[in-house]
């Protein structure tokens, strides 16, 4: 970053549009009395739209409309970069990415494009005073560096032939489209996927499942509850997931995990996939307790939290 | 003040207000904390890092002392007190680091920089810098910036404290300077590097802790080491600011400020500061004598012989003295007695048209609440004066109340920029009869007041209808319901002579003529003689063909017109005592020696008797006051103020009279000449040359 200056050569006078001016009023309007200070941006913002830079007649200008001494406004309008302070190309000012993603990926030859093509030097006008450049710090789509923006739009995935393309079109004032400049979509990879180039193998466990009712299905598995089938969930370790591959099971109450011998337990988790979560979290003794009618630490807080819900 | 807290630094227990920094807390411990940005009568800035201490169960790295509170700390374990630590080898690598930063970019030019020898930076650098330097890269360099014909800016030098931004926007209240750019890049400059436009700007150079803000008029004349300092006082305005004069041989180099809490805090004014060059031009250094239309050199003898040759061809009442607005009290005094033995009545030491007068008793002619009261008020109207110009520091004081409080504030007389918002109710003294009948959302202010202060400026108190907008003051000042003892009456002054002129009663006698009268028998050719003590603000092209007798110092207004020249001393020269407008005694110390011939004002006086016949009773200084603080025992206090008596204003204040519609006009303007030195000096013509052209630039 160099010293940032007011441009030599400033017109004499700055006026908002009379749009810019009602806008100006809304804005200042959002404050408190005696706060207008606080739209001192926003309105060096709008200056900087209307004109393409922020000039020193401009910065009279709105320090007048906020109260603010004018070396107020101009500590605001150096310390932000982002205010031009010289006038900019009439069609284009080209703010090119220089940090170390864009450096990387070809951001000195779009500097050189730009040196080459509209003037040696940074914040200069072109000859015929149409465009301009400058060098920027991060516009934060290092995925597709090298990069640069022009107005609100950024261009991505350039290299010297795009950004002369994109120059052209301006220069003849052809519509440009904002984005990469190849065929990559977004921030997709560029040449096509390289991982998860088939559809994921989901996590239910259910497809992998025999069909319930098959033949190793243990004693004690039922087709259908007894009933209204218990709220399984109030076992600790078993979340909604879990209750339904067990209804699938054919497990639906309390009673009939209280009553599983090792072998059914060794069934179940060959299904669950959870090796010896059964044992672990001791769903049996759990599950004797509730079936019993009785609470668990844990089955108390599930209803509460339920209730609450 | 909040409650007492107990901290311990360096181990040893302290109790200090809860709303102290950590910095004040130190510093009330003992400790002595480096700091480049801090400034007691400045906002916290909290950016040049250098007083880092420990905090004990702190977070685990420095604190910047200067922008914490007592109240955030953690207390100890146990509820121990919090513990700080200003020594410990963790605070002292800290500053170090600090300080090879701020050295990084620093300049390696104190052999050639105006502040070395009194630089903050070189002497923190002697305590925490190292001899040698890490960084190899560039150094930074930066433009100067030109703010002004007053301060010398050499930016490269600067650290980027603030101190001076937040001076011109808080306590000058001309918000000129800021910093622009940001990082390395940032640059402390006015816009587009215009003048600045206060009339304190001076006071920067004082603020700047390194030599990036210099005093351009004394740019490479004299090192600190070699100057003789001299303790004295301000006669540049009627505030009587406490200054310290720099001397070397005979020559005063420099004028700085020093602290009187009571009065000027550590600020003067921009006159009281570059004033110097004016007390070595225009200098009168022997007597002069009018011959034959010409003024030729002279000895004392022929001087004097001429002045009793036309004394003894008149007669007492035909002979007549004035007083200008730098004479000392002692001379007054000696004036007056002579004038007395003369048999005249005719002196006087008012500015003309004045109505203020010793028989209405003390209270009606101070600035009764005091300076420091000020800060007391709970509204202030002014009537006929601009603070700004008249009081510079005084006015400063006024802002920085407004600051703090927000107490409303209002003027009668010429609209000017105060540097405070003061509400306009009127150019008259109409406006006064408004307030008192309780027009106006004012009037209930000032109704509602405990502590209001009617601020009155010679502008008003010189006019025809003077003694009647006095009254109305003493009036707004007392009328309702006052806190005990509070005299609100604020007569401000804008001479150094004039509250002492009327201490001693330097007034017309009994049917004696007041300086308007003077001057007019003079032109009439009733008086023989005219004696000017340092009077050069009357017409003297309308002093007619009296015998004109000239004591002062420069070759102004009344030199010109002199038939005869006395050269005497200037406040640096001599030890006079002059009281301030809130009626403090204060007395200056002799800097210097008066140049030729020129001998201080009250031998001059005791000499000419001797010539006159008319003997003084007196054959030093010490004897001189000794009858003068017989006659008037307060004198005697120096640095004391006898107060006045509320009963006189209110006394005033049922006067009455009839009021003039006509606008109140202010007596100055233009704050840089107002006295023969000023007048003479090039700095302050420069800076009133310029500020005569941003007034005509901001009327087009």
């Amino acid at each position: 970053m160099a010293v940032r200056r007011l441009a030599a050569d400033q017109p004499t006078t700055f006026a908002f549009s009379a749009d810019n001016r009602a806008w100006a009023g809304r804005e200042i309007a959002k404050y408190p009395e005696g706060r207008a200070a606080s739209a001192v941006i926003a309105l060096l913002w709008r200056v900087q739209e209307q004109e393409g830079w922020v000039s020193e007649p401009a910065i009279r200008v709105v320090a007048e409309m906020l109260d603010m001494p004018r070396i107020r406004v101009l500590e605001v309008a150096t310390f932000y970069t982002m205010f031009q302070l010289q006038p900019v190309g009439r069609v284009a000012h080209v703010q090119v990415c220089g940090t170390t993603p864009c450096w990387l990926r070809g951001a000195n030859d779009l500097k050189d494009v730009c040196r080459q093509r509209i003037h040696g030097d940074q914040h200069a006008l072109s000859e015929d005073g149409r465009f301009s450049w400058e060098e920027v710090e991060c516009l934060g789509a290092c995925v597709n560096a090298p990069m640069i923006q022009i107005g609100a739009d950024t261009f991505e995935d350039l290299d010297r032939g795009s950004f002369e393309a994109i120059l052209d079109a301006l220069a003849d004032g052809r519509p440009v489209t904002p984005g990469p400049q190849t065929e990559r979509m977004r921030a997709a990879p560029a040449g096509g996927l390289t991982s998860l180039l088939e559809v994921p193998e989901a996590d239910t466990a259910t497809e992998e499942l025999p069909p319930t009712g098959s033949g190793d299905r243990p004693a004690g598995a039922l087709d259908a509850p007894r009933g209204d089938a218990d709220d399984l969930k109030k076992i600790s370790g078993v979340g909604p997931k879990l209750e339904g591959i067990l209804n699938d099971l054919g497990i639906f109450h309390y009673d009939q995990i209280a009553g599983w011998s090792p072998d059914t337990v060794a069934w179940v988790d060959e299904h669950l996939k959870f090796k010896g979560r059964i044992d672990r979290e001791d769903w049996i003794g759990q599950a004797k307790v509730l079936a019993a009618g009785g609470e668990t630490d844990f089955s108390r807080r599930a209803s509460a939290d339920s209730e609450t819900d | 003040m909040s409650e007492l807290r107990t901290v311990k630094v360096d181990g040893a227990e302290i109790d200090v207000p809860q709303d102290y920094t950590l910095l004040q807390a130190c510093e009330a411990a003992g400790a002595e904390i480096p700091r480049f940005c801090f400034h007691e009568r400045l906002s916290i800035a909290g950016n040049c890092r250098m007083c880092l201490i420990e905090v004990k169960g702190g977070p685990p790295k420095p604190v910047a002392s200067c922008a914490m509170n007592v109240r955030d700390l953690r207390p100890g374990p146990e509820g121990a007190p919090p513990e700080m630590l200003t020594r410990s080898p963790m605070v002292r690598k800290a500053r170090e680091g600090v300080m090879e930063f701020l050295l990084i970019n620093h300049p390696l030019d104190c052999p050639i920089c105006d502040q070395g020898g009194e630089c903050d930076l070189q002497d923190q650098a002697m305590a925490y810098g190292v001899d040698g330097s890490r960084f190899h890269e560039n150094k930074r360099a930066v433009e100067d910036k030109y703010i002004g014909p007053l301060v010398k800016t050499t930016m490269t030098r600067c650290i980027h404290c603030t101190r001076c931004i937040r001076f011109a926007a808080e306590v000058a209240g001309a918000p000129d300077l800021g910093a622009t750019g940001r990082g390395e890049d940032m640059e402390i400059t006015t816009y587009l590097e215009a003048a600045m436009g206060s009339e304190l700007q001076g006071n920067v150079i004082d603020l700047c802790p390194v030599g990036a803000l210099t005093s351009r008029p004394y740019e490479f004349h004299a090192r600190p080491w070699e100057l003789t300092k001299t303790e004295s006082v301000d006669a540049m305005d009627a505030v009587g600011s406490a200054i310290r004069v720099d001397t070397r041989g005979r020559e005063v180099m420099r004028i700085l400020p020093r602290t009187n809490e009571d009065v000027n805090e550590e600020w003067i004014s921009d006159k009281t500061r570059f004033i110097w060059d004016g007390l070595r031009t225009q200098r009168l250094d022997r007597p002069y004598v009018r011959r034959d239309g010409r003024l030729v050199a002279a000895t004392w003898g022929e001087a004097f012989m001429n002045v009793a040759e036309a004394v003894g061809r008149s007669s007492g009442e035909k002979i007549a003295a004035l007083a200008g607005p730098l004479a000392g009290v002692e001379e007054m005094y000696a004036l007056r007695v002579l004038m007395e033995r003369l048999g005249s009545p005719h002196f006087d030491s008012r500015p003309a048209g004045s109505v203020l007068a010793p028989k209405n008793g003390r209270a009606s002619y101070l600035f009764n609440t005091t300076i420091a009261g000020i800060e007391a008020a709970d509204a202030i109207l002014i009537v006929g004066s601009n603070p700004r110009h008249e009081a510079a520091v005084l006015n400063a004081r006024i802002r920085k109340h407004f600051r703090a409080t927000n107490l409303p504030i209002a003027l009668v007389g010429e609209v000017a920029d105060l540097t405070y918002p003061a509400e306009h109710l009127g150019s008259g003294p109409q406006a006064l009869d408004a307030l008192l009948a309780g027009e106006g959302a004012f009037a209930g202010v000032l109704a509602e007041a405990k502590r209001p202060l009617v601020i009155v400026g010679q502008g008003a108190l010189t006019r025809a209808d003077g003694a009647a907008i006095l009254s109305r003051a003493a009036a707004l000042a007392t009328n309702g319901e006052r806190d005990e003892g509070w005299n609100g009456l604020c007569v401000l002054h804008d001479a150094a002579s004039a509250v002492g002129g009327l201490d001693i009663g330097f007034v017309p006698g009994e049917g004696g003529l007041a300086t308007a009268g003077i001057v007019a028998a003079a032109g009439r050719g009733d008086l023989d003689v005219v004696i000017l003590l340092g009077e050069d603000d009357v017409d003297m092209s309308a002093l007619g063909s009296a015998h004109v007798v000239y004591i002062g110092t420069h070759g102004d207004a009344g030199a010109h017109r002199a038939d005869v020249i006395l050269p005497a001393a200037t406040y640096t020269e001599k030890s006079a005592t002059y009281v301030n407008t809130e009626g403090r005694v204060q007395m200056t110390a002799r800097a210097a020696f008066p140049p030729g011939e020129a001998r201080e004002d009250w031998a001059v006086l005791r000499a000419l008797s001797d010539s006159l016949s008319a003997t003084l009773p007196f054959d030093d200084l010490n004897a001189l006051r000794g009858q003068m603080y017989q006659a008037h025992p307060h004198l005697a206090a120096i640095d004391g103020i006898a107060a006045g008596d509320l009963a006189d204003v209110r006394a005033l204040a049922e006067a009455g009279g009839d009021i003039d519609p006509a606008p109140i006009a202010n007596r100055i303007d233009d704050f840089y000449l107002t006295n023969p030195i000023a007048r003479a000096s090039a700095v302050m013509a420069e800076c009133s040359a310029l500020a005569s052209s941003t007034l005509a630039a901001a009327a087009e």
